[in-house]
Order: structure tokens, then C-alpha cells, then sequence
């Protein structure tokens, strides 16, 4: 990878993370992130999409008809997630019935949109590319911390492993039944863009 | 700027690609999808009747079902029958002896027609289990129906009443006031998904009225 192109790749997993500076694609990573895998397969269909209506569209940016391109955005990324639903239907049927909704609302999905209209319609499909996989990491980033947090939080496991030992709900622990719901989700997610931009020393303009 | 004919043709070859892909790839993948769709309708079969634990694998469940499980027909008045047409029924049999009636639900609920299981015990008044599979309801609000929190209050209630009137279990609006044989604690949130749910319930019980009573009086 040339240096040119690392910014477009590290800047989403830190500085620029879709989820925590822009403030996209909340609605899923509040629902998803109850457990672990849940949040990993989300995330490979959110980054499967983005990588490829990047490519899409920067491949054909140059014929796409300027006052319709919502729209052909709009089908390019409606049909790469209903392939992605349909793949997840046929081989990982747990997991995509508890994911329910949220793979088909990817089409929905701020970050997917936004890169489309702002970055892949300008640049080069190896940039996009390159952009939509390190936007689809900065997602599955923030996912994967806020599910960490809320599995053992909240049901004291690890990727479905019991991981708070029986000796220690003995004592009078129990499980903080606050983070299996959305509000846990928000508290853990406050408090990681509160970290983060603590450290990268980020202040919101007035 | 591109012309009108063109943006036109445009957006008519994109669709059609895209709708040709997505043709072959659920066309190609609806066998696989549709063993998955099965093998989780037995899956819920069983864990309507409590045979089912999250260990078994997919041979395992078939395994199991095919040696447990055994579907039936009944006709309105209550009689079985060969008839596809007819009420489908499967019958728990464990050593040739009918250890549970299941029944399957469906019905609207807030979105979507949720499918689910009821399964009785053999005196056929008995709740044994409930599950739901299959719905598109709210996750976190309706969604929490499917969840063991929630079915889990279902075993052991009642469907008729001491005059053999049939009540079927009603979910009741938030925390159960009645503690009785015939109400269940409801999901806040979710009141007209639980009200869906009170309605098909009752409606489905009804239609094999005349089957689950008949034993009752023999």
C-alpha cells in the first residue's frame, strides 16, 4: 500500500470513525451488539456492501447521470444487501434470524451512502476500495468494543463462553440485565467517544 | 449533462442487472434456504415439547424428530383423517405412547404474520410449551415473544376452563394482574404485537376445539 493511500485506510478505524466522529450507523450498532457474533457477522456484511458499492460506483462514476444518482446508488446498494441477506439466509441461518431487520436495513445504513456520495463518485476504484474497507473496519471496530463490553457485562460471557466464574455470582454478583438493552448500549458507546476523542484531543467546533 | 434518453436507458440497464443477479443468486440458494427453514421448524416443533437443547446438531434434530414426533390430521369435528386439507397436528409419541398434542399458531402480529407452536399435554388441557419462530416484529419490543423469559411462562397454564369452556391463555397487558391458570405477564413495548398473539391463539385453539375436548369427556 503506497502512503498516499494509508491515510484513506487508517483515517475511518481512528480519526474519522464513522461511528464515533460522524456519528453514523448508530441504529445498528446499538441492535446488534448484544452478543459478539452477532456484531462480527454484521460487520462482514456492512464491510462485504461498502467495499463493493464503492467499487461499483467509482467504476461507473464517470456514466452515472448526475441528477440520478441517489437513485442508482440507492439499487446498487439495495441489491448488493439483498444478495448479502440472501447469502447469511443460506448458511448462517442462526445467526441472520437474530439479526433479523438490521441486515436488510444496511440499505439504510448512513456510512454506506455517505462514502458513495462522498467519496466513490470522485475517486478511483482503488482508493474506494481501499476506503470502503477501512470505513467497513472503523464500523466493525466500535462493534466489536461496545459487544465486547455489553456480552460480559451483561451476560457474563465471551463469545458464548462463560467467562465470570460460578464463584463469583456465589458472592451476590448477577448480571447487569441494563446492558442487553439499547440504553447499555448508549452508556458504553458515550463513554468510548468520550476515550476516544479524550486521546485524540478532538474538540467539537462552536 | 447527459440527455433524457440516455438517463433513461442508464437506469434501465442497472435495474436489469441488478434484478437478474439478485434473480440467480435466490434461485440458486433457495434449496439451501429452504433445508434451513425446515430444520428450524422441527427444531421448534421439538422445543415446544422440550426436547430440544442448543447443542444438537442439524442430524441430531432430524434424528430426533423423526423418532418422536409424528404428524397428524384432524378434521373440525375432531375426528382424524388422511386429508391434507384437514387441521395438521403433530403428536409427541415417546414408546408408542402420545406424550403431547402440537398444535401450530399463526397470525398478524404489529408488522408480520408471527407462525409458532402450542403444545399441549396428554390430558389436552395442559399447556407442555409455546415457541415462536418465524415473525418480523420490533426486536427488543414484539420481538422479545420468541425469547425464554417469555415462553417460559407458559407451561403448566390452562386452556379450558373447570365447565370445559375454552379460554385459551391470554397474555395480559404488562405485569399480570390475575394470578391465574389462564393469564401470563405481558411485554411492555409491545401490546398490540401481544394483542395479535391473544387473538390467533384463541382463534387457532378454537378450531381444533372439538378434537382437544373430545378426550376430555372419554
Amino acid at each position: 500500500m503506497a502512503n498516499k493511500n494509508l491515510p484513506i485506510f487508517t483515517d475511518p478505524i481512528s480519526e474519522n470513525n464513522p461511528i464515533t466522529k460522524q456519528v453514523l450507523g448508530i441504529c445498528s450498532a446499538l441492535a446488534v451488539t448484544v452478543k459478539l457474533d452477532t456484531a462480527i457477522v454484521m460487520t462482514m456484511a456492512l464491510m462485504f456492501v461498502l467495499v463493493f458499492s464503492n467499487v461499483i460506483i467509482a467504476a461507473l462514476r464517470s456514466y452515472i447521470p448526475f441528477k440520478v444518482r441517489i437513485i442508482v446508488m440507492l439499487t446498487i446498494i439495495a441489491a448488493l444487501v439483498i444478495l448479502a441477506d440472501q447469502v447469511l439466509k443460506a448458511f448462517l441461518f442462526d445467526i441472520s434470524k437474530q439479526l433479523s431487520v438490521f441486515v436488510g436495513l444496511i440499505i439504510t445504513n448512513c456510512i454506506v451512502m455517505g462514502r458513495a456520495e462522498a467519496f466513490a463518485m470522485q475517486n478511483t476504484v482503488k482508493d474506494s476500495a481501499i476506503d470502503g474497507l477501512g470505513n467497513g473496519l472503523g464500523y466493525g471496530v466500535i462493534l466489536i468494543l461496545v459487544s465486547t463490553f455489553r456480552e460480559i457485562l451483561g451476560s457474563g460471557s465471551f463469545f458464548g463462553f462463560q467467562v465470570i466464574p460460578q464463584f463469583i455470582y456465589d458472592q451476590g454478583y448477577a448480571n447487569n440485565g441494563l446492558m442487553l438493552l439499547a440504553p447499555g448500549a448508549f452508556i458504553v458507546l458515550g463513554l468510548i467517544i468520550w476515550a476516544q476523542r479524550t486521546i485524540i484531543g478532538f474538540k467539537e467546533e462552536n | 449533462m447527459h440527455s433524457n434518453a440516455y438517463t433513461y436507458r442508464f437506469i434501465i440497464i442497472i435495474t436489469g442487472v441488478a434484478a437478474l443477479l439478485l434473480s440467480l443468486a435466490a434461485t440458486g440458494l433457495k434449496d439451501r434456504q429452504d433445508f434451513n427453514r425446515a430444520l428450524d421448524t422441527k427444531k421448534n416443533i421439538l422445543k415446544s415439547v422440550n426436547l430440544y437443547d442448543k447443542e444438537m446438531d442439524p442430524a441430531e434434530i432430524e434424528e430426533s424428530y423423526k423418532s418422536n414426533i409424528s404428524e397428524k390430521y384432524v378434521t373440525d369435528v375432531g375426528e382424524y383423517s388422511d386429508n391434507a386439507e384437514d387441521l395438521l397436528l403433530y403428536e409427541y409419541i415417546n414408546d408408542g405412547k402420545i406424550e403431547g398434542y402440537i398444535i401450530p399458531i399463526s397470525g398478524k402480529g404489529l408488522w408480520s404474520t408471527i407462525y409458532g407452536f402450542f403444545a399441549l399435554k396428554p390430558d389436552k388441557k395442559t399447556v407442555m410449551g409455546i415457541t415462536f419462530y418465524d415473525h418480523g416484529e420490533t426486536p427488543g419490543l414484539g420481538g422479545e415473544i420468541e425469547k425464554e423469559w417469555f415462553t417460559s411462562q407458559f407451561p403448566d397454564k390452562k386452556i379450558f376452563d373447570s365447565e370445559n369452556n375454552l379460554l385459551s391463555v391470554t397474555i395480559s397487558k404488562g405485569k399480570s394482574i390475575k394470578v391465574d391458570d389462564y393469564h401470563v405477564d405481558g411485554v411492555s413495548g409491545a401490546t398490540l404485537t401481544t394483542k395479535g398473539v391473544n387473538e390467533f391463539l384463541f382463534r387457532d385453539l378454537k378450531s381444533y376445539e372439538n378434537f382437544l375436548k373430545k378426550s376430555i369427556q372419554s
